[in-house]
């Protein structure tokens, strides 16, 4: 092992709570629920006060959490909050919030089964919800998809750098899997906290006190003026349209020559990244086009796959959620099945495997 | 080299940190590692598990139903695991405590008296180094000095001078390991 590297096994929840650490994070509010209640306890451990100067605070609920991002928010400051599902419902408000003043903030889901209470095992069922937004009025944030310890590691750098170059949230949608589960992490050197004035010379936009020399700044959601609201909401759009242009990410696996793709996200992704292996050593050539980015979503590398494959099979730990969109991208090209298992139970590679054989191969006539 | 293993028994027997000590041990020797436990309102007494898999490769998938190795310490969980190893695969087992032994005559079976050898060392903690001794034994992936890397790493400081008794509970356990044809 090489003496120079940061190396360690971390839980999912434990690499993302270094990595906002490390990524220069002002604060973190939040409030404790299973299986993210890691990232608290961590972060408390890790008496970031001391270490960096970084502001960690258990809020008296989620809906005091979001408020408070709102607020560390518009001073510019890089902040965070993170929950599981129940508690990510009840920020939807704050969320829609956030989007309407623009405000740069990174949040994180470990997607627990629903709906109500549900259960603490892993599920994919906020899809909907994160992608096509939980709070109301036209918004988007950008959503990444980890589907390793390593991942829920780099996404906090990188969902701060495209929080801030865009002005929006991003949230990084994990699940009870890839946040419980230890695997190898390597840490970067830590990154600097912006004074207050970095701050202020970065992001002219930031409510931060008055000065002379400038207008005064206002971060809020409301404008009562019809005609100045509708050209604000063009502005988003605008935004989200040059997210969509810019920011698609995804992992092509054995993609080149598959006759059948696998569709997935998260720790599905890695369920069918075996399935791949098994498959091939049956003779099946099979891919996997792995989603980094669930917004915005990579419907222009569906649609090529789909002119490619014979079928697409979409893995999902819901009721079918993602494949709206996969189906989008295709387009009526080709046939899009979906397999997925609820209430929080994981599929298995061999059973995903089966499903693609039986939806597609052995059904299938030969002329 | 790919090792898929699941370790099941009670909560309190110490599943879950000797998942975690072989994890880190395997990180320690340049491995791909990964370490996925059962969570849940799992508590001391209720059944816990965990998945490890070391790897020369990249893992793909870290959940699994098909294991190259069981390591089993309980009757709940040899009801649930022993049809899930895979033909010609390993599975080791405390005696204590099963009242159903197993059946397969596919795969290869080893008891190890961990419980009674744990007793006689005076120490219940130990047990869980004990039956991985015994793997270690029958499955040299990692050498020792990368144990004791992995147990500096998982132990926290305070616990650093209980190293050298895990260790030579790993020794024990070597030494104990034996087929289950020979039980009785």
């Amino acid at each position: 092992m090489s003496a120079t590297k940061d190396i360690r096994l971390m839980k999912g929840n434990e690499a993302f709570a270094e990595g906002i650490i490390r990524a220069g994070c002002d604060g973190y509010f939040g409030y404790p629920i299973t299986p993210q209640s890691e990232v608290l306890e961590y972060l408390s451990i890790q008496k970031t006060k001391e270490r960096t100067g970084m502001v960690v605070l258990q809020a008296e609920s989620e809906i005091a959490s979001i408020h408070m991002v709102y607020g560390g928010a518009g001073c510019g400051k890089r902040v965070v909050t993170s929950s599981s599902s129940p508690g990510i419902s009840l920020m939807q408000e704050g969320f829609s919030y956030l989007a309407g003043a623009e405000l740069p903030c990174l949040l994180m889901n470990v997607v627990r089964g629903g709906p109500g209470l549900g259960t603490i095992q892993p599920s994919q069922s906020d899809y909907f919800q994160a992608v096509k937004g939980g709070g109301h009025g036209d918004y988007k944030m950008i959503v990444l998809a980890p589907a390793s310890v390593q991942e829920m590691y780099d996404f906090t750098k990188l969902g701060f750098d495209l929080a801030f170059k865009y002005r929006t949230q991003v949230m990084i949608l994990s699940d009870g899997a890839i946040g419980q589960m230890m695997e190898k992490v390597e840490l970067d050197e830590q990154i600097p906290r912006l004074t207050d004035e970095e701050i202020i010379k970065k992001y002219p936009w930031v409510t931060t006190g008055k000065t002379s020399d400038r207008e005064r700044n206002y971060i809020t959601s409301l404008d009562l003026n019809p005609a100045r609201h509708e050209i604000l909401n063009r502005k988003f759009q605008a935004k989200f349209k040059k997210i969509e242009q810019n920011e698609v990410r995804f992992e092509r696996i054995d993609c080149d020559d598959a006759e059948y793709l696998f569709v997935a996200y998260g720790s599905s992704a890695r369920v069918c990244e075996k399935a791949v292996q098994l498959g091939r050593a049956k003779g099946i050539k099979i891919g996997l086009l792995r989603l980094i980015t669930l917004f915005p979503f990579p419907y222009d590398e569906v649609a090529r796959l789909a002119k490619q494959v014979e079928g697409i099979l979409t893995i999902e730990m819901s009721a079918g959620q993602m494949i709206e969109d996969v189906r989008l991208g295709v387009n009526g090209a080709v046939q899009v099945e979906h397999f997925g298992r609820l209430g929080g139970i994981m599929p298995a590679p061999e059973e995903v495997l089966n499903v693609m054989e039986e939806k597609f191969i052995k059904t299938k006539v030969y002329a | 080299m790919t090792e898929e293993i699941i370790i099941a028994g009670f909560g309190g027997q110490g599943i879950l940190s000797m998942g975690k000590i072989l994890a880190y041990a395997g990180m320690m020797q340049d491995k791909e590692v990964s370490w996925f436990p059962s969570y849940g309102p799992e508590m001391r007494g209720g059944t816990a598990n965990v998945i490890v898999i070391i790897s020369d490769e990249r893992i793909s998938s870290p959940i699994l139903n098909q294991f190259d190795t069981a390591i089993i310490l309980n009757q709940q969980s040899m009801d649930k695991f022993e049809d899930t190893i895979k033909k010609g695969g390993l599975l080791i087992y405390d005696p204590n405590g099963i009242t159903r032994h197993p059946v397969r005559t596919d795969i290869d079976i080893y008891t190890i008296d961990a419980a009674y050898e744990s007793s006689r060392m005076k120490s219940s903690k130990v047990f869980n180094m004990i039956v991985l001794g015994g793997f270690l034994k029958l499955k040299p992936l990692i050498d020792p000095e990368h144990m004791h890397l992995g147990l500096e790493k998982s132990l926290p400081s305070r616990h650093h001078n209980l190293i050298v008794e895990n260790e030579k509970a790993i020794e024990k356990g070597k030494e104990i390991i034996m087929p289950k044809y020979l039980l009785n």
